[in-house]
Formats: structure tokens, sequence, C-alpha cells
């Protein structure tokens, strides 16, 4: 059993810790193992085994204690304790460095975990080290980290286990390839304009974005803050609708955006019959762009969903193309500021020759930042200055709610929205790197929602060109988790997508 | 609109970014080619349209809370100053900024 518990989901697990079938510190020892061995992905930038096995050590002594005081009633239904997971490295820990991909914060060490952290951490859940990402999340292929992943002495790109010539996606792709390569049962990401969902499409896995607001941003180094959300990825959405149990609920005191919804639990309702379930194509989802490739899984998918009893409602999202511009002017508005904190003064980075304060500023930044955070740096900068305000940012701002206003239209007529995540399957590294902005158009799919705050996730709907990973999305109405976890655990009890490995990565 | 090699040089002076030379003029074509992305949405007619800051705020009301302002955390500057680049006596250290 136990040179096999990669291989099993995070429900398996926890009940296999529960049971004593299996010791916290056998499982954590289990993934740092796979985890070594399969180092030349690139996924982790850092591990600390003592940190992790202490964690486990912990656990253990909690699983003890818990059938101790009672054997009947232990722990609650969804207790995480034991299960290894493994965090984006752009949520701050204790336990290990928190980089954000950035050499602006290389070595950076965090007096205090980010709520996400510690509310897993309360579930049970053992940490086996921080995850590969795009600098400050910007990027849609994690080709823009400035951090050596472990095992490396330079950056190097995370690999796709489905094709270790192609990008993972972005910017949680470490998370994502972690989980494809079974490094991990269940990890977290975040995802400001799909930074979740795209890289679960491109490593055939399944993750979920929830609704703005339910997870609190503490402690998650800030892109672009009226955007940005935590969520889990893993293998099924069931795995994740135990891990969003645990890591959603109010933050008051910590995060002002934070919804005051108290937690729930997310997987009451995955085996609700999908009999009459409306699932809206918006056609503006479907148009030219799309590659045939995608779209033939993705059309297949939905027609298992009609099997399963749904009915498709056509249903129309006429800003989609607009969600790119109003995107691209929104985001770096607010990490243009967000990121002025990285100054060189109070952590980070600072550059070694400056002549005064300001000089001091200037050149701590231009050796901190990466190319495509500089760009968006600079476009924030501009769109926010004085005379451009209100002809970007707050047009941007209008056009928003116009966005979210044709959401609420179409939910009229439908209870979940499908379609694809992304136009193409995962591309080979390097292949795009030359335009940056031409690569902006790619996010087309996973914008909309986004910029409305809505729940969105990823899961596997076959495989497209060359054998690589296609993910159907799915996006729900406001605080409509459990819908689209049911909607997707439906659909992963009748087909085996979400079940295949990558065959480098096996056994 | 179009930006001109001192519009770069003026933005990267507020952004705080000392650029190269070759960086700046790269730059300059990226951020024109990514404005000419954005022109479609100028046009848009969003007249009485409310900006959309907090996205839950396009079905209910969003408070953003304030919390009061008393002294909360415990006093952790080591921790704290830990990753500082400069510290000197429990103090972050600057250039000279006053003569």
């Amino acid at each position: 059993m136990s040179n096999d518990l990669h291989n099993l989901s995070v429900v398996e697990l926890a009940r296999l810790l529960q049971s004593k079938a299996v010791s916290a510190v056998e499982a954590a020892e289990h993934f740092l193992k796979r985890m070594d061995a399969h180092q030349h992905l690139g996924a982790f930038v850092s591990v600390n085994p003592e940190a992790t096995l202490a964690q486990a050590r912990a656990a253990d002594a909690k699983l003890a204690q818990q059938a101790k005081a009672s054997s009947s009633e232990s722990a609650s239904p969804m207790a995480l304790t034991g299960v290894p997971i493994a965090h984006k490295d752009i949520f701050v820990t204790r336990d290990f460095p928190t980089t954000a991909g950035s050499k602006m914060l290389k070595g950076y060490q965090s007096p205090f975990d980010a709520t996400v952290v510690s509310r897993l951490a309360e579930a049970g859940a053992v940490t086996l080290g921080k995850l590969n990402c795009d600098e400050f999340a910007m990027g849609s292929a994690n080709e823009n980290s400035a951090v050596a992943p472990v095992g490396f002495d330079a950056p190097v790109p995370v690999r796709n286990p489905w094709a270790q010539d192609r990008v993972p996606g972005g910017s949680s792709g470490g998370s994502a390839a972690a989980v494809a390569a079974r490094l991990a049962p269940a990890v977290t990401g975040t995802d400001t304009g799909g930074s979740i969902r795209q890289p679960a499409s491109f490593c055939g896995i399944t993750g979920i974005k929830p609704t703005y607001g339910l997870a609190s941003r503490y402690g998650m180094v800030a892109f672009a803050s009226s955007l940005d959300q935590a969520g889990p990825m893993a293998r099924s959405a069931e795995d994740c609708a135990w891990l969003l149990s645990a890591m959603c609920g109010p933050d008051p005191d910590r995060d002002a955006t934070s919804l005051d919804r108290p937690a729930k639990d997310f997987s009451r309702h995955l085996n609700d019959s999908l009999e009459g379930l409306r699932i809206g194509i918006p056609a503006e989802f479907f148009g030219e762009g799309l590659a045939p490739d995608v779209r033939a899984a993705v059309e297949a998918s939905l027609k298992e969903y009609e099997k399963l009893g749904a009915q498709l409602v056509p249903i129309s999202l006429p800003r989609t193309e607009l969600s790119i511009p109003v995107y691209y002017i929104i985001a770096p508005a607010e990490a243009s500021s967000n990121l002025s904190r990285f100054d060189g003064v109070k952590f980070g980075h600072r550059a070694k020759d400056f002549g005064d304060l300001t000089d001091m500023y200037k050149k701590t930044r231009a050796e901190g930042f990466g190319d495509e955070v500089k760009r968006r740096i600079m476009i924030g900068t501009y769109v926010l200055s004085h005379g451009y305000y209100d002809a970007y940012y707050l047009q941007a701002q209008k056009i928003r709610r116009m966005i979210a206003d044709d959401f609420q239209q179409a939910f009229q007529s439908c209870d979940v929205i499908a379609g694809p995540v992304a136009p193409t399957v995962a591309w080979k590294l390097g292949e795009k790197s030359a335009d940056p902005v031409a690569n902006y158009l790619a996010d087309i799919f996973t914008l909309p929602a986004s910029l409305a705050g809505l729940p969105g996730m990823s899961l596997p709907a076959g495989f497209g060109a060359d054998g690589m990973p296609v993910g159907l999305q799915l996006i729900g109405n406001y605080f409509g988790e459990s819908k689209l976890l049911n909607a997707a655990h439906r659909f992963q009890q009748a087909t085996d997508y979400h079940l295949r490995t990558p065959e480098a990565t096996r056994p | 609109m179009s930006l001109a090699p001192q519009d770069i040089a003026r933005l990267a002076n507020l952004a705080r970014l000392e650029l190269q030379p070759d960086e700046a003029q790269r730059l300059q074509g990226q951020i024109n080619g990514f404005f000419e992305l954005v022109e479609q949405m100028r046009a848009v007619n969003t007249q009485g349209i409310e900006p959309l800051a907090h996205p839950v705020a396009a079905i209910q009301d969003i408070a953003l809370r304030l919390r009061p302002d008393v002294v909360s955390e415990p006093n952790q500057r080591e921790a704290n100053q830990k990753s500082a680049p400069a510290v000197e006596n429990g103090l972050f250290l600057v250039p000279k900024v006053i003569e």
C-alpha cells in the first residue's frame, strides 16, 4: 500500500490516516521522496524536510489523541489531518521562504503565515514545500519565474508532466505540474485572470477559483487586489471541495474585502442529480479562435452532460472580447500600486551601488523585477497617471460592471455556464515568449469570470493534439461553488479523464 | 495615441524604475502595441454606468470594513526586520535624506 500513496485521492488518504493504516510521517516521506525523484520538472522552489516531518509528527500526535478521545466519533468528517499538500510560492509561510517567483524576494522569510495557509494547517494538512509560479503571478506559462527550482542553480522553466517540452500553464504552473505528476495530492493556487483554471486545464487536473471575497487574501503577495483569489487544485472535484471548505471563511480583521459568509462544507451536494441542470453555452466562447482539438473535446464533454440529464442552453456574453483590454488595464493598475512596496527598505532586494534614496529605489526595482513585471508596472503607472485615469482605469471599471451585468442576464436562463478554459492545449516552451502582448489574447475565456468575481473551475475533459489535456471550464453564479463542484463531480463519476496519469511520471 | 521616448522616461521615473536604453526602446514598442489592443475599450459608451471595484457589488451592497484603530499585534520587530536589507539598532537604514 505505502508505495502507491501518490495515486490516492485526498479523500482516500485522509481516510487511511484516520484509520491509522498509514501515518502522516509515512505519507510525508513518501511524497518528499517522489518530489526528489522528479526535480527535473522544476515544480518546487523550496523544501524543508525537517519542517515537513515536524508537521507530520504533530499530525500523528493529533490523530492518536483523537482516537483516544472517542472511538466512535473522532474527527470532523472532512479533517485533513496528516494529508500532505503544497503551497504556491505566493502565500507567505513561516516554515519556508516566500519569493513570489521574484528576485525581489529572494530569501524572504515571512514572520507570519497567510490565512489560507494557517486555515489548512488548522485542518491538519502537512506542507511539503512551495511551488513555482510566474513572478508575482504575472504570466500564463510559468516562463516568467525568476527563481531557481529545487535541484537547480538558476531559473529554468517548469515542465508539463504530459510533455516535458511544453509549458504547464500559469501562473500556478508549479502547482498544476506537481498534482499532475503526483508529487502532491492537492495544492493551493491563486487566480487573478485565470491562473488556477488555465494551468489546471494544461496539466489535466481539477482546480477551482471561488467567488471573490470567500478566501482571505491576507498573506497572499498582492498582484491585483480586486481580482486575486485563492483556490485549491487537485485531481478531482471531490478533493477540491474538501480543500476549499478548509480554505474559505471570513477574515474580518485582516482582509477588508473578505466577505462575511461563514465557512461551509462544499462537498455536501457533490452527488446531487444533474437532471434538469441548465448549462449555458456562450456563443462567444466557441468562435474562430478556438482550436479544433479543444473544441472537439469540449463538445464531447457537453454531450456527456446531456447524458447525465443536463440541458444545454445557448447564451451570449457579448463583451467577452472586451474583457482583454479591461483586465489588462485594471490588473496592471492595481499591480503598479501594490508593487510600490518593493523599494529595498523594509524587506527584499536592495541594489548594491546607488547614489541618493531615489537612485536606490530605481536601481533596486530595475534589478529586482523581471520584464513582464516592469511592463505591467509601466502600463499601470500610465493608466493611473493624471489626465489618463478617467479614460483608462475608470472606463475599464465601468465596462467591468457591464461584463458582470451580462453574466447576471445570462444566469436568468441557466444554472452554470460551460466552455473552454483556453483556446489551445499547452504550447511548447519558448514558443510564445517573443510577443508578450499577443499572449494576453489567450486569456480570453478566463478573464470574464475573473472580472465579474464569479467562481470558475477547470476539469479534465479529454485530450487534444499530441495527447495534451483539455480542460472544460464551468462558471457559476456568485456563491455557486457547491453547484459547480456537484456538476464536476458527477462528470468525473461518469468519465476517467481526471484519473489518467502522464506516462513519464509513472509509477 | 502613441508614447514617445520621453513619455517612457517620465513613466519610468514615476514608477521608480531605472531603464537601460535598449530596455526603454523595447518597452516603448510593447506598450504602444498594448494600447492598440486597448483602443476598442475606449469607444464603449459607459454613460451612467457606475465603476465596479469589489466585483460582488454587482449583486449586493458591499461595505469595505475598517477595523478599530487599536494595537492588536505583539511586538515582532526582530522577526519583521529579519528580511530587511540594512538594519541598525532596530531601525531600517536608508541613504541620507535630510541634509
